[in-house]
């Protein structure tokens, strides 16, 4: 399968994204640069984190008027899958292709370290390899992943099963204690109702080799390759 | 000419927006409380709920004032806040 990595000037997880995709699950991929204009080609889009724009004004509000954007707002009108991994969940919600925002977190303080995620569905390309309810330890690293939208949102949300992750226990339970930035409902990571747009603050590709301290990560990758590739066996 | 009005071509005269963004009341916003709690602590007794916002001063070429209002509006829903947790005020002067 052929990945595209976005760039945004002040993106700083493109190139674990890369590894992750590239060097660790054996797929091709490549960077594409905020000025291109053209998502032809590829199978997969993969918004990393960083600080695009520096966070001015809000986080991905600049980001999501850069000429990619374009492109990724219609590879997934065709239903092409795109993960947003941090700030690249904060551009998804920014550029209305997820519900809802990331505000600041409730403590204040930039949260960097390793949280527990339980896997609320495992329904469409990000979690198919996880079963409901399986616990993910994965790390995070950011001030503004506070999830917030109003609540007839998270009933919708919720109903459609939209929620993929919670923080939660290490025993699994979406506690106030266990959720690292105050999220609503303890939302770590949501898709669009379609499930092909997923975002979700925690980082995946810094936990997908057993030398980084934990490999829970990659099973969002290989969720999304085993999706891609059923979809081309359904195909032919 | 990309159409931009250089700012040093600006007179005293010309307008200027003031764009003032808040976070909406039902948001959760722990800088508001943070501030609150510091100002309660320096004796500061009696205040109510603290909102921290943005300020945005915009300066503008002399015109119809209500045609830059509009502009201005439309511009602050699409990038100068976010409708999901933010409201708006433009004042033009």
């Amino acid at each position: 399968m052929n990945f595209a990595v976005l760039q945004f000037p002040a993106s700083n997880c493109d190139q674990d994204a890369l590894h992750v995709v590239k060097n660790v699950l054996g797929q091709s991929a490549r960077f594409v640069w905020h000025k291109e204009n053209s998502l032809a080609g590829f199978d997969a889009v993969i918004i990393p984190g960083g600080f695009s724009y520096g966070d001015y004004l809000r986080t991905g509000a600049i980001a999501r008027f850069s000429p990619i954007m374009q492109a990724v707002q219609t590879f997934a009108a065709q239903g092409g899958p795109v993960l947003g991994i941090c700030n690249g969940f904060q551009i998804l919600c920014e550029a209305g292709l997820l519900p809802g925002a990331l505000i600041r977190n409730r403590s204040l303080q930039f949260r960097c370290e390793h949280v527990f995620i339980k896997t609320a569905t495992n329904d469409g390309p990000f979690s198919n390899r996880i079963p409901e309810g399986g616990l993910l330890r994965i790390p995070i690293a950011h001030g503004e992943g506070c999830y917030f939208a109003d609540e007839a949102t998270l009933d919708q949300l919720e109903a459609n099963r939209q929620v993929l992750w919670r923080y939660a226990t290490a025993t699994g339970e979406a506690t106030d204690q266990s959720n690292p930035n105050g999220s609503m409902r303890n939302i770590a990571g949501i898709s669009n109702e379609a499930r092909n747009v997923a975002g979700l603050m925690p980082h995946p590709e810094r936990a997908s080799e057993p030398l980084l301290g934990g490999s829970d990560g990659r099973l969002i990758f290989e969720s999304l390759i085993s999706w891609l590739q059923a979809r081309v066996a359904k195909v032919a | 000419m990309d159409g931009l009005v250089h700012p040093t071509s600006f007179r005293s005269t010309d307008m200027k927006a003031k764009i003032i963004v808040t976070p909406k009341k039902a948001v959760l916003d722990p800088q508001g409380k943070t501030v609150a709690n510091a100002l309660e602590q320096m004796g500061y007794q009696g205040i109510g709920a603290v909102h921290v916002g943005k300020y945005l001063e915009i300066e503008l070429p002399s015109g119809d004032a209500e045609t830059w209002r509009k502009k201005l509006d439309e511009a602050c829903h699409k990038i100068l806040s976010n409708p999901v947790i933010e409201d708006y005020r433009v004042e033009i002067e």
